[in-house]
């Protein structure tokens, strides 16, 4: 099934509080030299059908209207084909997480 | 007047909004999420709480709610529209308010008594407080933050239209310390305070929110 992936990011001058959080939990799990942290949201659409010009001009209004608020978030819309394509790799990673 | 008091799935401050809706003289009526019309009321109060579960963005469901089309369409003809807390997040989600909130600066939840002072009292809204008066009502968020651009915050301060103001240190990070604002007309007001939760001694720590109710009543006869 053909994906198309929105990606929503908080805009750079607004203040990311849960990024912040993330920031603060890293060193005291060991981890150094990470100096930010921003976090969003990815939506992952399921389209019916052939993804065409009009299919992305839609989802890029459904982005707008719905998945982001413009006042402080910012989104990118792109076209998913690596599970059409690479199935197996998916799957193998999935097994790989379980164990 | 006759008030109505939106419940959307997940509303939690519906009843105590009801409560002082009727404590501030009016008659409240109860609307609901989908319905399609506003049963012959004169304002809406949009209540707290964490409709259609916060999913999403806080407000960002319930702005599409069928009940929402009408509360817009009357906002714009001059219908006073009160958004509390949740419902300032839905205003704002649905255009009526500009700017957002996100969380809170310091990530914790907040509920406390918050001092505040009311810097416009042209609105529907305020008009039983004294310009400049200073109130303590119930502060209580999780994502209360006002944010918007710079030309947008010198706009509203401008235009008078910062409705209230925290007072001493700020609770949630809202930029200029902004805890209300209104639009251009002044009958949409949003607020991240809980004025109905301050509307007796008996369950509040006073009742520093009923002016936001009698307003109402002086905004018909003006």
């Amino acid at each position: 099934m053909p994906r198309v992936v929105v990606d929503v990011m908080p805009k750079p001058e607004i203040l990311d509080p849960q990024g912040k959080a993330v920031l603060g939990a890293l060193p005291r799990l060991g981890f150094s030299g990470v100096t930010g942290v921003r976090q969003g949201k990815r939506f992952e659409l399921e389209v019916a059908g052939e993804i065409t010009a009009e299919v992305l001009a839609a989802v890029h209004e459904m982005a707008e209207r719905l998945l982001s608020n413009p006042v402080i978030e910012n989104f990118t819309v792109h076209v998913d084909d690596a599970v059409a394509e690479h199935p197996g790799e998916v799957v193998e990673a999935h097994q790989a997480d379980a164990r | 007047m006759k008030v109505g008091v939106v419940t959307f799935p997940g509303s939690l401050d519906d009843v105590d909004a009801v409560r002082a809706v009727r404590v501030g003289g009016h008659e409240a009526v109860a609307l609901w999420h989908g319905d399609h019309d506003l049963r012959g009321v004169d304002a809406v109060v949009l209540p707290g709480g964490f409709s259609y579960g916060d999913y999403l963005r806080c407000g960002a469901i319930s702005r599409f709610a069928p009940v929402m089309s009408e509360v817009v369409e009357a906002a714009r003809r001059g219908m006073p529209v009160l958004g509390i807390c949740n419902g300032f997040q839905i205003l704002c989600e649905s255009h009526l308010l500009p700017g957002a909130l996100i969380r809170n600066a310091e990530r914790r939840f907040v509920c406390t008594d918050q001092p505040l002072r009311i810097e416009n009292n042209r609105t529907a809204w305020t008009s039983a407080y004294a310009e400049g008066q200073e109130v303590t009502i119930v502060l209580k968020n999780g994502e209360g933050g006002f944010v918007a651009d710079e030309a947008t915050l010198d706009r509203l301060e401008g235009e008078g239209r910062v409705v209230a103001r925290y007072l001493g240190k700020n609770p949630n990070g809202s930029l200029r310390d902004i805890a209300g604002i209104t639009n251009e007309a002044g009958n949409v007001v949003g607020l991240m305070p809980h004025p109905e939760h301050s509307v007796h001694t008996l369950t509040g720590s006073g009742t520093d929110g009923l002016g936001f109710f009698t307003s109402l009543a002086a905004a018909a006869f003006a």
